[in-house]
């Protein structure tokens, strides 16, 4: 282990800034006073007036190192963004598959390089569309899917191999996953060739998002089950998106969305390795997502440290050799919770900074979200000004040029290490409170959520959080009018008409031997729920089938709201 | 001693963002208001015929998923069926100006959207409590 | 908006079992308004039909979820149920926030089912008293059981399932302490005992050691036709809770007869001392008012002693 500095240069460094508070920093104070008594970062960590040489004193040099090497705190790849820029990945979908189709094409015609796919409210949560429960939410926030006919439609006339999807979704994620196989073999593609990630992560839902669809065990199984799965049969496709955005935007600070991320990560970790296969077989393709907030370097900070404390997990923790299964990759999207109505058109420069954050912090892919996100779902017009904010970024500002050009910064490394300890010690508070699963039916996580969430609440309202145009800088202008993205009602019917077509085509007696076949599969553990959902669906199944098979035998998940 | 107020916070439809509905239900509790809270995914009957039993001053319904323009027609539908007069009606969430104008028109007394601070949210809803006077 | 109905004309709309007047005139009940008294007098005048039930035990020992469960069971078998679940106000604010509905779910389109949630409000005895009156009101309008599920925590919750006519303890496995009833001090107040969650493994051990507590403790309880049941139940598989059902009607039989006498005996005395220290307390405030401040004054100047001049301020309002 290097250290920075050696103690005697340390020590002198040290008093040098003592004489500077007392000489030129007190003179400076009797004149004018600064805005505040103490300054934090938006996730609460105090920070100092200026940071020196001292202050990394402690921090290894090795646990800085270089980019592309262990712990990749610098950066997962030695040449980041000079070879390749990340992933321009917008997330799209409303309507059926046919109004999606026509976004994603004009989305890659604008020069987007992945796509995201937004599922509306009853795909996420297992129903049909023409179930009661979907009445009115029928392709609203984002596509309907029923069937591995809308799958098909909805991916028409779009290279899978050449652009890659992701598809957003949880508790049913196994089941589009499924369409996904049924339609990457139908094309013709080699499945151990075909890339893409899906979202499959359903311990944040338990904490956070709230989609969930069985109790937590037989929804965790499930996540194994993608996971071991694609480790076999799509060697190249993330099983899962480990995600602390949702955690995030329920209020979460962030180092509680990075903490607990990686509690979920080890705790997924823990289940496959349970069925004997080994860390380096799967590690190398599971995925992160994190959000981008708007305490700048904090950010960046919380990006480096997860790197290196996804790597020291992965290394010390579970015994990988292979440094791909070390290299945490992550895709970033900017805080939909920071937008706001009022002055929406500040929006465009809020999450111009947060992109902007989230480049300097090394994602590998990133959502920028569009000004019109605090009224409904994003216009054309705005999903195309969000995109040209990351090509502006990358084309224009040069930070492209140097692998993370914040590496020695005083500050960045400082907070970086700062953030590594706390998230190790988040890791094990909840270990010796019995870990995630427990934690997550005693609420824990939930009020350190809603903690954090009504303290940002109170400091907003008492302008201790400035927010532009709700709380500071409000002006009786009014803003010009908005045109949101109109819902279409007729969609519903045009999706149940589809979704009755195959129902009626489909061989059905098969059909019922195949949810029998389900079934059995889920009541053994030992066995995967992939195979037969496949043929399921490749057989004409609805999602529905599934969900309210499954549910017959795990019930459905009710959770005990903390405040 | 006059009776708290008591309110009923719902969540309809399907999306489960509850950050801001557990933020008005920590706000009101702190307020002296009495909150039942139904959990999330509820069905227009289900909260109708529990604020029919619960016999609450106040109905809030947070949505987020954009489904007001179905959801709101329902519940007021029902409310009447029940004979129910003096509800006052509350919306909270994400919506576009249009649809906040709509469910006024329906009815709703107040659409309190994201960022409403925490005061304001508490003044305006003892507001429309003394309003409706005594029950 | 809205229009004040009279009490009174309340009353036939709650014989017809109207939601909307069977929840105004538990409202005016739990807040003792001083109108409805006369329509609450006809109601409890009419009441006794019903089986009041209720259940305590600790926090997170499922008792919501319980109820919920048999609820259903009671339901399918033709019963009308009440609920009247109780939380605790927060001692900070008088607020509260009211989540136990949320278990029962199932229930909230059944037309022969009605919850109603209540906070405690931290006034000592009210809210045995507001839960009486509304178990009155769901008794005339039609509900053949009436269940109240309190928190076993604090004299006031204990007093509401000692006023019921059969006292259900809940105990949890892995709660911590093995046997809740006993921290809570609700051991001797069961006329049966439950043991919830079974379809825990560790659940086991819990009804084992309720059942050893309760042999030890066989020696204070008195001789009585009636022998307290320890019933290990899963609200999550349905094990246990026909018989538990079958418990209860048990135990309600008994209650009925003249073993129960007593009981309703003691029930009766509670109400009429909480009702009367209720308005012994309104009558204090009401006509001692100016007179408190006038002796506070005299006594802060040491013109007299606290003693006396309480017992003349007591004196002005019993005389
Ligand atoms: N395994 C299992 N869990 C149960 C059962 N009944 C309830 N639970 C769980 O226990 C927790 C608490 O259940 P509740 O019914 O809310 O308990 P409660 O006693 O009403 O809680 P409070 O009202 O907060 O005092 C929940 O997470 C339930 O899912 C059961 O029969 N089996
Ligand atoms: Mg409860």
């Amino acid at each position: 282990m290097t250290k920075a500095l050696d103690k005697a240069t340390a020590d002198a460094l040290r008093a040098q800034e003592k004489a500077w508070e007392a000489n030129e920093v007190a003179g400076f104070l009797k004149k004018a006073g600064e805005t505040k008594p103490a300054f934090f970062t938006l996730g609460d960590f105090p920070v100092k007036r200026t940071y020196t040489a001292a202050d990394i004193a402690d921090t290894p040099l090795e646990d800085i190192g270089l980019p592309g090497q262990y712990p990749f705190t610098r950066g997962p790849y030695p040449t980041m963004y000079r070879s390749r820029n990340w992933t321009m990945r917008q997330i799209a979908g409303f309507g059926t598959a046919e109004d999606t189709n026509k976004r994603f094409k004009f989305l890659i015609a604008q020069g987007q390089t992945g796509i995201s796919t937004d599922f509306d409210m009853p795909t996420l949560m297992g129903y049909d569309s023409d179930h009661p429960m979907s009445e009115g939410e029928v392709g609203r926030e984002g596509v309907a899917i029923d069937t591995f006919a809308d799958m098909e439609m909805m991916l028409e006339g779009i290279d899978l191999e050449k652009i890659s999807v992701s598809l957003t979704i949880n508790p049913s994620a196994w089941i589009l996953l499924a369409m996904y196989i049924c339609l990457a073999e139908k094309r013709g593609y080699d499945l151990n060739k075909i890339s893409g990630t899906v979202q499959a992560d359903i311990l944040k839902e338990f904490m956070a998002q709230k989609e969930f669809i069985f109790p937590i065990e037989p929804s965790v199984r499930i996540v194994r089950d993608i996971i071991t799965y694609s480790a076999k049969n799509l060697k190249r496709y993330n099983p899962i998106n480990i995600s602390g955005y949702h955690i995030s935007e329920a209020g979460s600070s962030p180092l509680q969305e990075a903490a607990f991320t990686m509690c979920n990560l080890i705790t997924y970790v823990d289940e496959v390795l349970k069925t004997g296969i080994k860390v380096d077989e799967f590690a190398p393709r599971l995925a992160f997502f994190f959000v981008c907030q708007a305490d700048f370097f904090e950010e960046i900070a919380k990006f480096r440290a997860l790197r290196r404390v996804y790597a020291k997990i992965m290394k010390e923790r579970f015994g990988a050799t292979n440094p791909e299964s070390m290299r945490l990759r992550f895709h970033c999207q900017t805080a939909a919770a920071s937008l706001t109505k009022p002055q929406y058109m500040n929006n465009v420069m809020r999450t111009s900074n947060q992109a902007l954050a989230a480049v300097l912090g090394g994602c590998q892919s990133l959502h920028t979200n569009g000004y019109d996100e605090a009224f409904a779902i994003p216009t054309e017009d705005a999903m195309r000004m969000a995109l040209r904010t990351q090509q502006v970024i990358a084309d224009e500002t040069n930070v492209t040029q140097v692998v993370d050009p914040l590496g020695g910064s005083y500050y960045v490394e400082s907070l970086t290490t700062e953030y590594e300890k706390r998230i190790f010690e988040i890791i094990d508070e909840v270990e010796k409170n019995g870990g995630v699963i427990k934690l997550i039916n005693d609420g824990w996580f939930q009020r350190h959520i809603a903690d954090f969430a009504y303290e940002t609440a109170l400091r907003k309202e008492s302008g201790e959080k400035p927010c532009i145009g709700v709380n500071k800088y409000v002006d009786g202008t009014p803003d010009p009018k908005i045109h949101t993205h109109p819902y279409d009602y007729s969609t519903a019917e045009r999706q149940i008409s589809r979704t009755n077509e195959v129902r009626k085509n489909r061989d059905n007696k098969k059909h019922e031997e195949l949810l029998k076949q389900l079934l059995v599969v889920a009541k053994d553990p030992n066995q995967n729920i992939m195979p037969v959902s496949i043929e399921l669906i490749r057989n004409g199944a609805t999602m529905g089938d599934l969900v309210e098979t499954l549910k017959t035998i795990w019930g459905s998940y009710r959770e005990s709201p903390v405040f | 001693m006059s009776q708290p107020i008591r309110v009923l916070l719902a969540k309809v439809g399907l999306d489960g963002h509850d950050r801001g509905v557990k933020i008005v239900a920590r706000t009101l509790r702190d307020a002296g208001m009495d909150v039942i809270y139904t959990g999330l995914h509820r069905t227009p009957d289900e909260v109708v015929n529990a604020a029919v039993q619960e016999d609450v001053d106040i109905l809030g319904v947070s949505l987020l998923s954009g489904v007001q323009l179905t959801v709101f027609p329902k519940i007021f539908k029902l409310l009447e069926e029940k004979g129910s007069k003096d509800l006052i009606i509350v919306a909270g969430g994400v919506m576009p100006d249009e649809d906040a104008e709509a469910i006024k028109k329906m009815g709703v007394a107040e659409v309190l959207l994201q960022d409403t601070p925490p005061a304001q949210l508490v003044a305006n809803l003892k507001r429309l409590v003394s309003e409706r006077g005594p029950r | 908006m809205g229009e004040y109905v009279p009490s009174q004309d309340l009353l036939p709309r709650i014989d017809r079992g109207e939601t909307v007047a069977i929840g105004r005139l538990i409202t005016r009940a739990e807040g003792d308004v001083p109108e409805a008294r006369d329509a609450l007098a006809n109601v409890y005048k009419r009441s006794g039909k019903a089986h009041v039930i209720g259940i305590t035990g600790v926090p997170g020992s499922g008792k919501s979820t319980l109820v919920a469960a048999m609820t259903a069971k009671l339901v399918a078998s033709g019963k009308r149920v009440g609920v009247i679940a109780v939380d605790p106000s927060s001692p900070y604010s008088g607020g509260s926030i009211l989540g136990d509905r949320i278990r029962m779910t199932e229930l909230a389109n059944n037309p022969n089912v009605y919850i109603r949630s209540m906070a405690t409000h931290g006034e000592m005895g009210g809210v045995a008293r507001s839960t009486l009156a509304t178990a009155d009101i769901l008794d005339v309008a039609g509900f053949d059981v009436i269940i109240i599920e309190t928190v076993g925590v604090g004299q006031d919750e204990v007093e509401i399932v000692k006023a019921s006519h059969t006292t259900v303890v809940v105990s949890a496995p892995g709660l911590g302490d093995d046997i809740q009833a006993i921290k809570a001090g609700v051991l001797e107040i069961a006329d049966m005992h439950l043991v919830s969650k079974c379809d825990r493994p560790d659940a086991n051990k819990t009804l084992t050691d309720l059942k050893q507590m309760l042999t030890l403790n066989a020696a204070k309880i008195a001789q009585s036709a009636w022998r307290t049941p320890v019933i290990g139940v899963s609200s999550l598989t349905g094990m246990g809770l026909d018989e538990f059902i079958a418990a209860l009607e048990g135990h309600r039989k008994i209650s009925v007869s003249s073993e129960g006498d007593k009981r309703r005996l003691e029930i009766a005395a509670f109400r009429l001392e909480k009702t009367a220290k209720r308005m012994l307390l309104e009558e204090f405030d009401k006509a001692t008012g100016s007179a408190r401040a006038e002796l506070a004054h005299r006594l802060s100047r040491k013109e007299g002693d606290p003693y006396s001049f309480a017992l003349d301020l007591v004196r002005s309002v019993t005389q």
